[in-house]
């Protein structure tokens, strides 16, 4: 046994060692992070008064912090957002941790503010922790931009909304009664219970649902599935069973609305009880064909990263200060103007069903 | 454990142990009898052929999960990484099936299995080989598995049409009415608990358990049968992330992330003692079984979803607080019994 464990052990510590450099790789990381020189010049001599003429200037470098790099919609914003980087001739990249928490989000924000990054897009995952430290970096001239999750107000100088929360809440309501013929029982079903963007939405669909046009439609419960595949799918079935009635689930999230739909999709369920929420064409594809789903809602999130690319590039060539009512020209989309607390909409969301879902691949 | 030829007195005292341990088992089926019959009573929709499939549909993973554990708990090891491996699995196997639509469920199965096994077999290279505690070990490739898990997939993630038919038929099809996952489970179970129960080699894992340094001495292949133990519980987690992919459909790499700590949880609550030796698989699996049934209960009575995560962890000191005062019992019974045997 002794001499046998002693042949063995360097075997398992290269095993080891092959693996621990594998993880490496995917730690979050991009390669080129250390490497990038300091431009903070370049900001620190943008003109303070807004020029909407001014040029994008050539060569910028931006960095897209989501809220974690292995999360499938930050990437798909973020790859549109260096696509559109390449049009203006920019230099942009994702670096992200492996974990969505706002204290690894903080030392990412460090070590671009060091780099002299011309920009930083951040998805916060806590609208204050990651405060303080995007503070110092626009202290050193870097142009912060915020999109998906919010920064607090005045740690960033703009934030690109998906759509108005308004309009996400008060839309689902909308869909959900076309769905069930305005009338009966229904319920949401959520992500986490502090969420901050899930609860502004179902505040506005609870104010959506006061109106006359809904009165037969009764909110019975709201659901919360942690964005965990099993618990979504345990309160799903717990939603049915605690009410044989319900008419319909709204789920205005990605893993919810998946979870729920494999649920229904198996049982007889399918086609008793309406389905719809916020989720991507790709993953609800199956359930759309299938017939679990009719329609859902989305925005699209290619859009949402080429709009946060342009912004940022406008506000660090100056085309824009991020005050309300400065236009900007985000390459194909067109124009956009900033709103109240230097919000940019991106859009109404946009509504997919089977006549439509194949001309989307997200 | 106990010697080849045991006087009588010596197996009574054997019996007085089995029977408190078996009441441990009966025990947890009561727990869960009473959490059914009161949420049937206040929700009828509860035990009915959609509420019990349902049921069985929850709990079979976390079972298969809590089956390779309990092996591994039993030497008086632990496996953290089983999360992970669940994550991996079933995004790589979910990748390959997306790949080539030829390829089927055996495929899936055996690549998953295979996965597993590998990601268990540095496990118990390094704890058993190399002699590194089993908590520290578990933990690095927990990060490190995750870690290869999201190089992997890059952020891309599974979708439920990407899968063949097949695949999908396997997480919400029946034989006879009973669903595939459920089925699986038990055969599973049944398998790795007669091998513990009946073999030779299985009795081996609680003489390593009880007493390393005893079973060394008693000529026990003490490193071979702890490396076994990794491998089966790697090859089950594998297994595992194959039904989860099944079940689920749409699989992102941090699949499972933090299921390690339930399946702990479950293998605890179950009645198998985190030092080692003591314990069954049966157990583990009701203790899964008890603790994907409360969460399911809790929803079904509109309990605060705040609450769920108390429960649990409740229940786990109650079953810890459980297992000392029996160990205490059965060993003051057994020195009372000696002291009259005069031995």
């Amino acid at each position: 046994m002794m001499t046998s464990s002693r042949r063995l052990a360097p075997a398992a510590a290269l095993a080891g060692l092959l693996c621990l450099g594998l993880a490496a790789c995917g730690g979050g990381t991009t390669k080129d992070s250390a490497s990038a020189a300091p431009s903070a010049a370049v900001s620190s001599a943008a003109p303070a008064a807004a020029d909407p003429n001014a040029p994008i200037k050539e060569g910028l470098k931006i960095a897209f912090l989501p809220k974690a790099i292995n999360n499938p919609y930050e990437t798909i914003v973020d790859k549109a957002g260096i696509e559109a980087a390449a049009e203006y001739k920019g230099e942009a990249k994702e670096v992200g941790p492996s974990d969505a928490s706002a204290s690894s989000q903080v030392s990412y924000i460090n070590t671009l503010t060091q780099q002299g990054q011309d920009a930083i897009l951040i998805a916060a995952n806590d609208a204050n922790a990651v405060c303080g430290p995007l503070k110092q970096a626009m202290a050193k001239g870097i142009k912060v931009v915020s999109y998906d999750s919010d920064a607090a107000k005045d740690c960033r100088d703009l934030f690109i909304n998906q759509a108005s929360s308004e309009e996400v809440g008060r839309s689902q309501v909308k869909l959900m009664s076309e769905l069930v013929g305005g009338k009966g029982e229904i319920a949401i079903l959520s992500a986490t219970a502090n969420a901050t963007n899930q609860n502004t939405w179902i505040e506005f669909m609870k104010d959506e649902l006061t109106k006359p046009e809904y009165k037969d439609l009764k909110l019975v419960k709201v659901a919360y599935g942690d964005d965990d595949d099993q618990k979504s799918f345990q309160e799903t079935q717990g939603l049915l069973q605690a009410y044989p009635g319900l008419k319909g689930i709204i789920s205005p999230t990605t893993v919810g609305i998946s979870a729920a739909a494999r649920y229904i999709s198996g049982t007889d369920y399918k086609g008793e009880v309406a389905l719809t929420g916020l989720g991507t064409p790709n993953q609800m594809r199956q359930f759309v064909k299938d017939g679990t789903v009719e329609k859902f809602a989305l925005w699209n999130p290619k859009d949402l990263g080429y709009l946060a690319s342009y912004a940022a590039a406008a506000l660090v060539s100056g085309q824009i200060t991020g005050a309300e009512g400065e236009t900007l020209k985000a390459g194909k989309l067109g124009e956009r103007t900033i709103g109240k607390d230097g919000e940019i909409i991106l859009g109404p969301p946009f509504t997919f069903d089977k006549d439509n879902i194949d001309e989307f691949d997200f | 454990m106990t010697a080849v030829t045991a006087p009588p007195e010596a197996r009574s005292a054997r019996n007085l142990v089995d029977v408190v341990f078996r009441a441990r088992e009966l025990s947890i089926v009561a727990a869960l009898v009473v959490l059914v019959a009161v949420t049937a009573g206040v929700n009828g929709n509860f035990l009915s052929a959609q509420g019990l499939t349902d049921i069985s549909l929850n709990a079979s993973i976390l079972v298969l999960l809590a089956v390779g554990q309990a092996v591994v708990v039993i030497t008086r090891n632990i496996d953290l990484s089983v999360g992970s491996v669940v994550g991996l699995v079933a995004f790589t196997v979910g990748d390959l099936l997306a790949a080539d639509h030829g390829r089927g469920v055996t495929f899936a199965v055996l690549a998953g299995v295979g996965i597993g096994a590998l990601c268990g077999l540095v496990n118990g290279l390094l704890v058993s080989f190399c002699r590194v505690p089993a908590l520290v070990v578990t933990l690095g490739t927990l990060y490190v598995i995750q870690g290869l898990g999201h190089y992997i997939a890059h952020g891309r993630q599974i979708n439920a049409v990407d899968l063949p038919p097949a695949m999908l038929a396997m997480g919400n099809g029946t034989i006879l009415g009973v669903p595939y996952l459920p089925i699986i489970a038990v055969v599973a179970m049944g398998l790795v608990g007669y091998y513990l129960r009946s073999y030779r080699s299985g009795r081996e894992f609680y003489a390593i358990g009880s007493s390393p340094e005893a079973a060394r001495l008693a000529g026990i292949p003490v490193r071979r049968r702890v490396f076994s133990a990794y491998l089966f519980s790697g090859a089950l987690a594998g297994l595992a992330g194959v039904l989860w992919l099944a079940r689920f459909g749409t699989v992102v790499a941090d699949a499972a992330n933090g299921w390690e700590l339930q399946v702990v949880s479950a293998v605890v609550v179950g009645g198998v003692a985190i030092t080692g030796g003591v314990g069954t698989v049966w157990g583990a699996a009701l203790g899964a079984l008890l603790l994907t049934t409360i969460t399911s209960a809790l929803v079904a009575l509109k309990v605060n979803p705040f609450w769920q995560q108390a429960v649990t962890g409740a229940l786990l000191l109650l079953a810890i607080s459980v297992d000392r005062l029996l160990a205490a019992r059965v060993a003051r019974a057994l020195r009372k019994r000696n002291a009259r045997h005069g031995s």
